[in-house]
């Protein structure tokens, strides 16, 4: 009968899902706890007795691989930054776990094995030495990550260097690295890395029953850290993040620094890397360059996108998929392979960029990615400039009277 | 609502340059406590460029002082925190997440890490009288992004409430919005203008001429007239630069 | 001295090479805003034209000259292909446009692989472009190096003229300065994307041609190139060519200065720290053109 105008007075639109509740983040407290119940089944209990030892040190790895997809979840999915360095976070944590492993398998006073056959050093360069500690080393693995990731991010966030900007230098740190890497081949095993690594604190890698045990410590760090990602998430903080990234200067006039808000999320990422890094050593007995580079600091991208950048559980279940395919597919078809990752980046990111969390319904999440749900747009994002921004509704009253009504709730709230 | 003191803001010869191009050129500008200041002029006249100059996005050489304190030179989320709001030509609130949320994250700027790492267990007192105040306490967890325009507006009028803003920089709050929806927004600029100091730019004359209080003209960045509403529409300079513009339209 | 200027002049040719390449990224991320990761393969394009021209065209001097056009339309098409199949349907999304590139530049270092094989293959330069030219002092320059950075300069000055006075030009110009405005103003904002996607592309066709002198060709030549042409355009500034030139010109410089002063890898950290530094300066790069804008 006439047009409703002010902001109160209006029926719900059913279509704008405004009450729907996002399943994953927000999920209650006893739905999540099943979930977590569950994954903690699974990872405990079915795939030790259902994988062969071969099997279960695969799946390590690949759960090492969805712990630095978690960060990259938050940084990325939640925050914006599409960090194409993760690899250098995983390696620092890596070579410091393995420098330790490394030294331990040496015995006191030795050189690792592979400085003794390069033959230019009497003895442990000076940088190698706090690293025999255990006490040392094992902080490292996730204090040096977030130091070097707290030391780039304080610098590039707060003179607002974003976007593709950040990407880039994200990759050029990678790039920077490896080649730092390769080139001090007498002290970092250069491009083959440092490999051979027999023990990890006084039990033999190459026994299964303690391979085995490294692979529960990897799942139940896994485990750990996806509580730590969904207290992230489901926090104020967490809100903020996604404010952050959908509209960092509105964020800065409403009194936030917006620069801290990222670091933390950029830091937090960086330590998952490095903790994953670390446990990815006794897992597969070696870190070199080839796995910290700009192509796997990329590839662990190809995962979160997969599975879904945003959702909690998305890039975990999407990195392990894209981490089991490429161990299935590019031993029988290496270019075949490539083929399909390369189409998987292309398809997935251009029409299906919620991930594959979106196609079974647990997308939609409040907080997703603008750019989301916008498959397939041709052109950017309009502010539509007042039109159509008036909803007809059936039986609603004159508009004196809605008018009214928005008047009263406006003079109460105010005054009261 | 804010219980703190009503502080005005004086501006002394602002000037921002935009490489060589001079958009807001030595502006003198004084608006008294509780003020409701309408800021108008054709385009490019430097009302936006005013605005981002006094919140600390553009760069500018003068003096703008808010109460006792000189805003100038400060980075933008100080000077937000020293209770200067705004908001944008193009409704600015975060589409991707709840109207609560929206309203929350606005409350928060002074909240410490450790209340930022827990999960929100109640709303705020000052969000959920906001959410009355904006007429959606009947849909805190609705999307802002499936707002209405004019809702989203006055979520955005919102945010600037909980933000405990004692300035609020309007930038043409009612575009787009229909009658009744300015009606609606201009009571609640009147009721808000209590207890804060509120600066509008807009474009719309019957909107200015019923809710101004004191109305400034800028004109290729300076002042051009300045008074009551009924005195600048007298002044033949103002009519001069807005011939045949003078009703119900952008300008 | 001799060994300093000649590493200098090393430096120079290799920010020739980043110039050509960074020439493309400049015009493309400048009026599109968008990363295209696949511009390494559009070099490697350039570069695997050469190598074929080589074995139809015996003379190794003829097939290079032939070898320069070719490879710039090669990969010119191929980057118009590129921006009408998928590019121009990201626009808004910037950071998902520089992932899908990145599928599209994997796809494309495999056709290579496929049809080239995965072993590097190495061209001939022709015999003008092997010796040195000695200069007084005793000092030397390498013939090809020499060639590059007289392809390079030929490129900006051509692009500089092309920009201000041709009708194209200014209309890329505008694009890039306020792309709402040109099409409001008449100008077909599509049209002129692709046309700029087109020489875009292609210069980093003839950077490919370039390279076939100075090394072996392989199918991921372009991955570590792509960074560092980047790094250009983002310590450059977008929107203007000169911040490119500038920088690549420096950064190939202070990467041979530093190669001949520390090592290599030293080199390369150093290189980054200084470009992160720079940001910490110029955040928005060398020259930039400052506007009123929210972002």
């Amino acid at each position: 009968m006439s047009t409703v105008t002010a902001p109160t007075g209006r029926t719900p639109d059913p279509a704008a899902g405004g009450r729907r509740r996002n399943l994953l983040p927000g999920a209650g407290p006893a739905r999540a706890a099943a979930g977590f119940a569950l994954g903690a089944a699974l990872l405990f209990a079915v795939a030790p007795l259902a994988l062969s030892d071969f099997r279960l040190s695969l799946l390590a790895k690949y759960l090492c691989l969805a712990m630095v997809a978690i960060g990259i979840g938050i940084a990325w999915g939640r925050g914006g930054m599409l960090t194409l360095g993760q690899g250098v976070f995983f390696g620092l944590g890596g070579y410091a776990m393995a420098m330790h492993l490394k030294l331990a398998d040496a015995g006191p006073g030795e050189l690792p094995d592979f400085m003794q056959l390069y033959g230019q050093l009497d003895e442990l360069p000076w940088w190698w030495r706090p690293f025999a500690s255990p006490w040392f080393a094992l902080p490292a693995t996730v204090l040096l990550p977030m130091a070097v990731a707290f030391g780039l991010g304080s610098l590039v966030f707060r003179r607002k260097v974003r976007g593709a900007y950040f990407a880039i230098l994200s990759q050029a740190l990678a790039m920077a690295m490896v080649i730092l890497l390769v080139g001090q081949q007498g002290t970092t095993g250069g491009t083959n890395g440092l490999t051979d690594i027999q023990g990890f604190f006084g039990y033999a890698l190459t026994d299964p029953v303690n391979q085995r045990m490294v692979y529960f410590v990897i799942a139940g760090t896994l485990l750990a850290l996806l509580l730590l990602a969904r207290q992230l998430i489901q926090s104020r903080y967490g809100e903020l993040l996604v404010a952050v990234r959908d509209g960092e200067e509105r964020v800065r006039f409403l009194g936030y620094d917006p620069a801290s808000v990222k670091l933390v999320a950029y830091v937090v990422a960086a330590g998952m890397a490095g903790l994953a890094g670390a446990l990815f050593v006794p897992a597969v007995g070696i870190i070199s360059p080839a796995m910290i580079g700009i192509v796997p600091s990329i590839e662990f991208v190809i995962g979160v996108a997969v599975g879904g950048r945003a959702t909690l559980l998305g890039p975990v279940l999407g990195a392990v998929a894209v981490a089991w395919a490429k161990t299935a597919l590019s031993e029988r078809f290496p270019g075949g392979w490539t083929y399909l990752q390369g189409l998987m980046f292309v398809l997935v990111v251009a029409f299906l960029p919620g991930g594959l969390a979106a196609l079974v319904g647990l997308g939609r999440q409040r907080g997703d990615d603008p750019d989301r749900r916008r498959w397939w747009r041709r052109r950017r994002r309009q502010v539509p400039a007042g039109v159509g921004t008036t909803v007809p509704v059936e039986g609603a009253g004159t508009p004196e009277a809605t008018d009214g009504a928005g008047l009263a709730g406006a003079r109460t709230g105010v005054t009261a | 609502m804010t219980g703190e003191r009503l502080d005005g803001l004086r501006i002394r010869d602002l000037r921002v340059t935009f490489d060589g191009f001079t958009a807001v050129d030595g502006v003198d500008l004084d608006v008294a406590p509780g003020d409701i200041r309408f800021l108008i002029g054709p385009n490019g006249a430097g009302k936006t460029t005013l605005v981002d100059a006094v919140t600390g996005l553009v760069r500018a050489t003068g003096s703008v002082r808010f109460g006792d304190t000189e805003l100038l030179g400060r980075d933008v989320h100080r000077i937000a925190r020293l209770g200067v709001g705004r908001t944008f030509q193009t409704a600015a609130v975060f589409e991707e997440l709840s109207v609560l949320q929206n309203l929350d994250i606005a409350a928060g700027a002074g909240r410490s890490w450790w209340s930022l790492a827990r999960r929100r267990r109640r709303i705020p007192d000052e969000v959920a009288e906001a959410l009355t105040t904006i007429g959606l306490a009947d849909r805190p967890d609705q999307l802002a992004g499936t707002l209405a325009h004019g809702q989203k507006q006055w979520l955005e009028i919102g945010m600037l409430l909980v933000q405990n803003a004692r300035l609020l920089l309007l930038d043409e709050p009612v575009a787009g919005m229909s009658h009744d929806e300015r009606d609606a927004t201009g009571a609640l600029l009147e009721t808000v203008s209590r207890d804060r100091t509120v600066v509008v730019i807009e474009h719309d004359m019957d909107f200015l001429r019923r809710f101004a209080r004191t109305v400034t003209v800028l004109h290729a960045g300076r002042v051009l007239s300045e008074g009551s509403v009924a005195q600048v529409q007298a002044d033949p300079r103002v009519q001069e630069v807005y011939l045949g513009v003078d009703s119900g339209t952008e300008a | 001295m001799t060994v300093l200027f000649g590493q200098l002049f090393t430096g120079v040719s290799i920010g020739a090479v980043l110039l050509l390449i960074a020439l493309g990224l400049a015009l493309t991320f400048g009026q599109m805003n968008v990363i295209n990761m696949a511009h390494g393969e559009f070099i490697m394009a350039g570069a695997y034209t050469t190598y074929v021209l080589q074995q139809t065209i015996t003379g190794a001097g003829w097939s290079l000259l032939v070898a320069l056009p070719v490879a710039f339309v090669v990969a010119g098409t191929m980057g118009v292909l590129l921006e009408v199949l998928l590019i121009r349907r990201l626009y808004a999304r910037p950071l998902d446009t520089l992932l899908v590139t990145w599928g599209v530049s994997l796809i494309l270092q495999q056709l290579a692989r496929d049809v080239f094989g995965s072993p590097n293959v190495q061209t001939r330069a022709p015999d003008l472009l092997t010796g040195n030219i000695a200069l007084p002092g005793g000092l030397t320059v390498a013939t090809n190096r020499l060639f590059i950075l007289t392809l390079a300069v030929a490129a900006v000055v051509a692009l500089t003229l092309a920009l201000r006075l041709t009708p194209l030009g200014r209309r890329i110009r505008a694009v890039v300065q306020n792309r709402d405005l040109a099409a409001v103003s008449g100008i077909a904002t599509a049209r002129v994307d692709r046309t700029t996607f087109f020489i875009g592309s292609g210069l980093a066709g003839l950077a490919g041609v370039a390279l076939t002198l100075l090394g072996p060709i392989g199918p991921t030549m372009g991955t570590n190139l792509i960074i560092d042409a980047f790094l250009v355009v983002v310590v450059g500034g977008i929107g203007q060519l000169k911040g490119s030139v500038i920088v690549a010109f420096a950064l190939g410089v202070l990467q041979a200065t530093g190669e001949y002063l520390t090592t290599l890898s030293v080199a390369k950290v150093l290189v980054f720290v200084a470009i992160v530094a720079f940001l910490q300066w110029r955040p928005q790069g060398l020259f930039t053109l400052r506007t009123r804008s929210l972002a």
